[in-house]
């Protein structure tokens, strides 16, 4: 199947931004799920509020579009209801991890079988360009005119500490790594987050003198290394890109079937 | 076949209800005074293969319900007070996505924390305006464990016939209150399952076109048709719409489907209403102490009637103002500062008549606190 | 191995909002924007089919066809 079948065709262009992004990330994760072969009626997409989340109006797959930052929480109601279902959520920044990182590191503690997509932008784009828990210290917003004094989370640690068994962290520039890290996300069973260093052109990018998209990309290629490379070795303060975490752990619907099986016994 | 007896808490009764009327997934989290049902179901449900969940907090708990629904299953969740605040964004989404569902909210004092283990209704208002928007909503309630039991039923049948949430108003004191439920037997009490569309795979199925009759049938997330839920002004595939006839047509049907038919909708209980002059209108526990009132003074040759509302909302107007039509007075008992006496102010000729007698202490309200009041407005002396 | 030769690089100029990423990372200069600011095929000879505009493109507008290698 070419990508465009598991699109809504009818409705691109989309309204993301030139040079946005999130184009990039539906792009890599439609040849992910291509390249595994997923059957459309097995996919469920649940998306928050923001630029990211309008995602799943997109993709021809089950679309739930929810509130902001609890897409995680919806995703697991139809995840342990109905445990065949493949369950991808794609979140921006803010969505994931201010309004919604509860239910991020809750989600990542039971393991559930579920693909969170983090499209980080390192900024609340759809609103107009205020900071997010991703943007930083020092970085220029519309709620920050004498810069940012918060500091930002690292996603890949925070994934880690909460209990994700996989986490991977690539960029927009690395479409290639990007659908390989989401194959392997999707195919794998527990909880998988991969992050995707997102570009927003329009407010981050505008704000920050980060230049245009082709710019802003060529700083993805400068300022990021694979884990275990030389490049990384040599200065620290690049990026880390790569699969962090790739562990078996108990997933949280096949140790619920556990329960029912204890249940029905006694 | 003799009856199985239980006795039990409310809040056991309405677990009962529950699983008679199939629930299938519940998520929750503690908050007393509706802890007790979460702790039932967390067994019982496994036990028939349907699945519980404590999720992370309240507001992920409704959303997790509204995601189980949408796989075919009829859901539910339990709260109170502060945890039905937080529910109110989701609730708004399930009113606008048109998601079945069944919030029990066992209302304890307030504003904020309140008091968690004393007895309120002060949640009635918030049931039916605690979203932002307009939508219209099913908020049932019932004042004894088999009218608890029943009307759980009922809220399960109402969520998949008009497709909304419906929030069952208990109360603390029903809540926790221990009495006899005679559990009706299967096919007793008539039970409503999901309306699943006919539109075979491959031909193009509208998640929200209601049918000639109004319902909306629906597609589980999984099966053949892909369409999309959204909380966003959407068309009759769910897709988002700014549009302002789809969007006119849209926000006019969620509040219709329901007024449309408030008559189907509407519970309520006559106790001693034949030629009463004065009427105790009330609701829940408070119904209880009315009740309890109005036989004691009948039995002295009063006439004294209790109408006991167990639908709040839809406000059934008609009926309030058709009952207390003859009435010399019209006592609204119910725990709060008058939130369902002002809706029957609006439903009567005379509103001059209508009087409240409430308590907002955090204690029942009694049958001589009702008595007091009674005797100033017959003129009797306090 | 033969070189893979493009036979089409399909560009959907209504999705495209040329944004110029498949321009700057093209290894072979194979793309432009025209007057109207969209992506076009100006040396389709220098392709080497590696993709990566169709892979990076934002605005899911472009599509690689190689030639059927003989």
């Amino acid at each position: 199947m070419a990508v465009t079948d598991y699109l809504r065709e009818r409705f691109f262009p989309h309204m993301w931004c030139p040079g946005c992004g999130h184009g990039t990330v539906l792009n890599s994760l439609l040849r992910a799920i291509e390249e595994l072969g997923l059957n459309k009626n097995n996919i469920v997409m649940t998306s928050g509020i923001g630029c990211s989340a309008r995602i799943s109006g997109y993709v021809d797959f089950h679309s739930l579009h929810t509130i902001h930052g609890r897409a995680l929480a919806f995703a697991t109601g139809v995840k342990l209801s109905k445990p065949g279902l493949k369950l991808l959520v794609p979140m921006g920044d803010g969505d994931a991890l201010a309004i919604g990182g509860n239910h991020f590191i809750h989600a990542a503690r039971r393991n559930i079988d579920i693909t969170a997509i983090i499209m980080n932008n390192r900024i609340y784009g759809m609103t107009g360009g205020q900071f997010s828990p991703l943007s930083g210290p020092g970085k220029k917003a519309t709620t920050a005119p004498y810069l940012t004094i918060d500091r930002e989370f690292d996603i890949v640690e925070l994934a880690k500490a909460a209990g994700a068994t996989f986490v991977a962290r690539s960029t927009t520039y690395h479409a290639k790594e990007s659908i390989e890290f989401l194959k392997k996300a999707i195919d794998h069973k527990g909880f998988s987050v991969v992050e995707i260093l997102s570009q927003c052109p329009t407010h981050y990018g505008r704000k920050n003198k980060e230049g245009d998209a082709p710019q802003m990309l060529e700083n993805y290629r400068n300022n990021t290394a694979k884990i275990g490379s030389k490049a990384l070795a040599d200065d620290p303060s690049l990026i880390a890109r790569g699969i962090f975490v790739d562990v078996e752990r108990p997933e949280y619907c096949q140790e619920y079937d556990q329960i029912i099986e204890r249940a029905m016994k006694e | 076949m003799t009856k199985q007896i239980m006795f039990l808490q409310g809040n056991e009764a309405c677990v009962e209800g529950a699983l008679y009327a199939g629930v299938e997934f519940f998520a929750g989290y503690p908050i007393t005074p509706s802890t007790e049902i979460a702790e039932q179901l967390s067994g019982r449900l496994p036990e028939r293969g349907g699945k519980f969940i404590q999720m992370e907090d309240e507001i992920a708990s409704m959303c997790a319900i509204i995601g189980a629904s949408l796989t075919g299953k009829k859901v539910m969740t339990a709260t109170s007070g502060p945890g039905f605040s937080l529910k109110q964004e989701a609730i708004g989404y399930a009113c606008m996505a048109e998601i079945p569902c069944v919030i029990a909210n066992v209302q304890r004092g307030g504003p904020s924390t309140g008091n968690p283990t004393h007895v309120s209704q002060g949640d009635i208002n918030q049931a039916r305006w605690g979203t932002h928007g307009d939508h219209n909503i099913i908020a049932l309630t019932a004042s004894n464990h088999q009218d608890v039991f029943s009307i759980t039923v009922d809220a399960f049948n109402m969520a998949e016939t008009y497709r909304t949430p419906v929030i069952l108003l208990l109360d603390e004191a029903v809540g926790h209150l221990r009495e006899k439920l005679i559990l009706p037997e299967k096919g007793e009490l008539p039970i409503v399952d999901r309306l699943r569309t006919s539109v075979p795979k491959g031909v193009d199925y509208h998640p929200y076109l209601p049918r000639e009759d109004g319902r909306l049938p629906m597609s589980d997330f999984g099966g053949d048709h892909r369409y999309n839920v959204t909380g966003l002004f959407h068309d009759m595939w769910g897709f988002p719409s700014n549009n302002p006839k789809v969007v006119n047509e849209l926000l006019r049907h969620l509040v219709d489907k329901i007024d449309n038919n408030i008559r189907a909708i509407t519970r309520y209980k006559e106790h001693y209403m034949e030629g009463a002059e004065y009427i105790l209108l009330s609701y829940g526990s408070s119904a209880r102490s009315a009740i309890h009132l109005a036989q004691n003074r009948r039995a002295k040759g009063e006439k004294i009637g209790v109408l006991e509302l167990q639908s709040i909302w839809p406000f059934p107007s008609e009926l309030v103002r058709e009952k207390c039509a003859g009435a010399k007075a019209v006592l609204v008992v119910e725990m709060n500062m008058g939130q369902v006496m002002a809706q029957v102010k609006m439903a009567v000729d005379e509103p001059g008549k209508i009087f409240l007698a409430n308590r907002i202490d955090g204690k029942l309200i009694t049958p001589s606190d009702i008595k007091q009041l009674l005797r100033v407005i017959q003129g009797r002396g306090v | 191995m033969a070189k893979a030769r493009l036979k089409e690089q399909k560009i959907i100029r209504d999705w495209c909002k040329g944004c110029g990423i498949c321009i700057a990372f093209c290894p072979k200069k194979v793309l432009e924007l025209d007057a109207e600011d969209k992506a076009v095929t100006v040396r389709p000879e220098d392709c080497i089919c590696c993709r990566l505009c169709e892979l990076r493109c934002p605005d899911l507008a472009i599509e690689v066809f190689k030639q059927e290698e003989e």
